[in-house]
């Protein structure tokens, strides 16, 4: 399992946690972002993602990388899923390692928040009314030419 | 003056004309109903792109909240465009 990855298969949490581990740290943090039932107001059955893996790759490194920089932790990790996910699957999980617990939290929540804003991937949501949606981007076309499924 | 054939004349492009791929992802790939396509453009900026893309696709809206790469870097709407660059359009992103 490498820092960051992109990955289409279910996410195994026990190796995950073993990339974090380190004698010198006595503080582990993990983030797990769940597929959820319900966004804003409507009934989510099931979602999907689209990576762009080439450039999510690299800037989730370097995310990463400036987490570590920032709040000095010894080992920070990320995967996240592409593809269609069910309810309660695991998108993304986030992991840091550090000496101490303050730096682990702080580094933690930077890489979620950072990865959201920044990483090439996006999100649609498939409805109990049959509709599907990408999230965020209702603005980005014309009302009615979003409801085939590419 | 002096004039040439039509088939002998330099193969320069026109002036200020600019050849550049562009790649489309998600909303932004459904509005268009393509993945990506060649434009030979004035274009000096992926705003500027963007802005012919509109015109050139119905569907296609605003880009608020939306990144551009070229070249598989992340860049900004003012970067400037070169010949040959290959611009990258994201939809407002949603991991996590």
């Amino acid at each position: 399992m490498k820092r960051f990855e992109i990955t289409a298969q279910a996410i195994d949490l026990e190796a995950f946690r073993a990339l974090l581990i380190s004698q010198s740290c006595g503080a582990c943090v993990q983030f797990e972002g769940w597929v959820r039932d319900h966004n804003e107001g409507q009934k989510v059955l099931r979602l999907e993602y689209e990576v762009y893996a080439p450039l999510a790759v690299k800037e989730g490194n370097r995310i990463l990388d400036q987490a570590m920089e920032r709040f000095g932790v010894e080992n920070a990790c990320a995967v996240h899923r592409s593809g269609l996910m069910e309810l309660s699957e695991v998108a993304v999980l986030v992991g840091v390692s550090s000496p101490h617990r303050g730096a682990a939290f702080d580094a933690c929540r930077y890489i979620i928040d950072q990865a959201k804003l920044r990483l090439p991937i996006w999100k649609k949501e498939h409805y109990e009314s049959g509709e599907a949606e990408w999230v965020n981007c209702r603005h980005c076309y014309a009302a009615g030419d979003h409801h085939h499924i590419g | 003056m002096k004039c040439i054939a039509w088939e002998d004349r330099p193969s320069v492009k026109v002036p200020g004309m600019i050849k550049i791929s562009v790649r489309y992802f998600a909303a932004f790939r459904e509005a268009t109903g393509i993945e990506s396509e060649t434009l030979e453009t004035p274009a000096q900026t992926p705003a500027e792109l963007f802005s012919e893309c509109i015109t050139l696709h119905g569907s296609l809206r605003s880009r608020t909240a939306s990144l551009v790469a070229i070249n598989d870097e992340m860049a900004d709407w003012e970067t400037p465009l070169n010949d040959g660059d290959e611009v990258l359009f994201f939809p407002p992103v949603a991991g996590g």
